[in-house]
């Protein structure tokens, strides 16, 4: 008798955490080939619009113009209103020519001309700073613009 | 002399350390997931060129959105919900009698004399206040594009029986099976039957 009860131990058998490594770098795989670095910082809220008739953006002949209002920790230099930001740095109206130029000298020679502009701009910002940008645009002879948004529909939200 | 077995390594570390990368890589990337609303802009118009066509009333469908980011539609208010309709409506309209050379045969619409005479000739034109909220404008591009897709899907799948949209997606991924030289004339002559025609007014500064 004494044969079967001496086997029936109190401790719960540790759980193996063996196959944690595993699982682990599964995830870590997943992540290096789904994303991408990051280029830019940003500077500005980014809380892009949604909507659901879209396009695929061709990342190879694409420049970025962000805009909406400084990010939370920018905000006490450079206030509440809506601002560009082009690379790194914030942009003024007048300068976006420069900028633009110098981000399409970095893109291949043959897709120069084939360049588009994406816009990613914050849903708070007034239609008057992308107007300002789109009219510069067209100054600037690169008519090919982008609205970058979110999936999802704005009817949902009325 | 006995065997002796060789040491294991101490794997308990392995998954710090895969914890570590893994959590870099989630910081510093971001996931590919740029889409929008792709658009031409009009050229610069030069000061002597040549005057504007003259565009009939009833060809021209004009949105107004104020500063308070409400429609006027036509001169009526509207909701937002309702200008996907309205504005296939108006496209599809095909009002020109069926002995003129603008006859629509493809169009479903009302055939009201009194709106567009053939999605050739129809405008939409979009109007804005300065201060109009980004997203309304949005809102606003995206289901008058809407309004061109559905069309455009019930063309394409009367004459060839796929979806536009579908096939012009898979085409720009370059996913796309089969001919796609054919696919891409099918999806220019879909263009042709309902081309894009949005025209975007300076915003008037009344909200100042």
């Amino acid at each position: 008798m004494s044969k079967f009860t001496k086997k029936k131990s109190n401790e719960l058998p540790p759980i193996s955490t063996a196959s944690l490594p595993d699982i682990v770098f599964m995830l870590l795989f997943f992540f290096m080939v789904a994303t991408v670095m990051r280029e830019t910082n940003l500077l500005v809220e980014q809380q892009l619009p949604k909507a659901d008739q879209v396009e695929k953006l061709k990342k190879d002949r694409s420049i970025f113009i962000f805009a909406g209002k400084p990010s939370q920790q920018y905000k006490d230099k450079y206030g509440e209103e809506g601002r560009i930001q082009i690379g790194d740095k914030y942009t003024d109206v007048s300068n976006i020519g420069m900028a633009l130029s110098e981000a399409r000298g970095k893109l291949i020679p043959e897709l120069q001309s084939k360049v588009v502009v994406a816009l990613k701009v914050d849903d708070d910002t007034n239609t008057g700073l992308v107007t300002d940008i789109k009219e510069k645009l067209r100054e600037l002879n690169m008519v090919k613009i982008i609205y970058i948004t979110t999936p999802g529909n704005q009817l949902d939200d009325y | 002399m006995a065997r002796r077995s060789a040491p294991e390594v101490n794997a308990g570390s392995m998954a710090d350390i895969a914890f570590l990368l893994l959590i870099f890589f989630l910081v510093t990337t971001t996931m590919e997931k740029d889409k929008g609303i792709a658009r031409q802009l009009p050229p610069i118009q030069k000061e002597d060129s040549t005057p504007p066509v003259l565009i009939k009333d009833k060809n021209l469908f004009i949105v107004l959105v104020n500063k308070n980011d409400q429609l006027l539609v036509e001169d009526s208010p509207m909701k937002l919900k309702d200008l996907r309709q309205a504005a296939i409506e108006f496209l599809d309209n095909g009002g020109a009698p069926s002995n003129s050379p603008e006859n629509c045969n493809y169009c479903q619409g009302k055939k009201d004399p009194s709106s567009s005479d053939n999605p050739n000739k129809a405008i939409i034109s979009v109007q804005n206040d300065r201060l109009t909220s980004y997203k309304m404008y949005i809102a606003v591009q995206n289901e008058l594009v809407g309004a061109y897709n559905f069309l455009r899907n019930r063309e394409s799948q009367r004459l060839f029986g796929w979806d536009y949209t579908d096939v012009k997606k898979h085409v720009d991924a370059g996913t796309y099976v089969g001919d796609r030289k054919k696919a891409e004339g099918n999806l220019k002559e879909i263009q042709a039957l309902f081309p894009l025609k949005l025209s975007e007014a300076l915003p008037k500064k009344t909200g100042k």
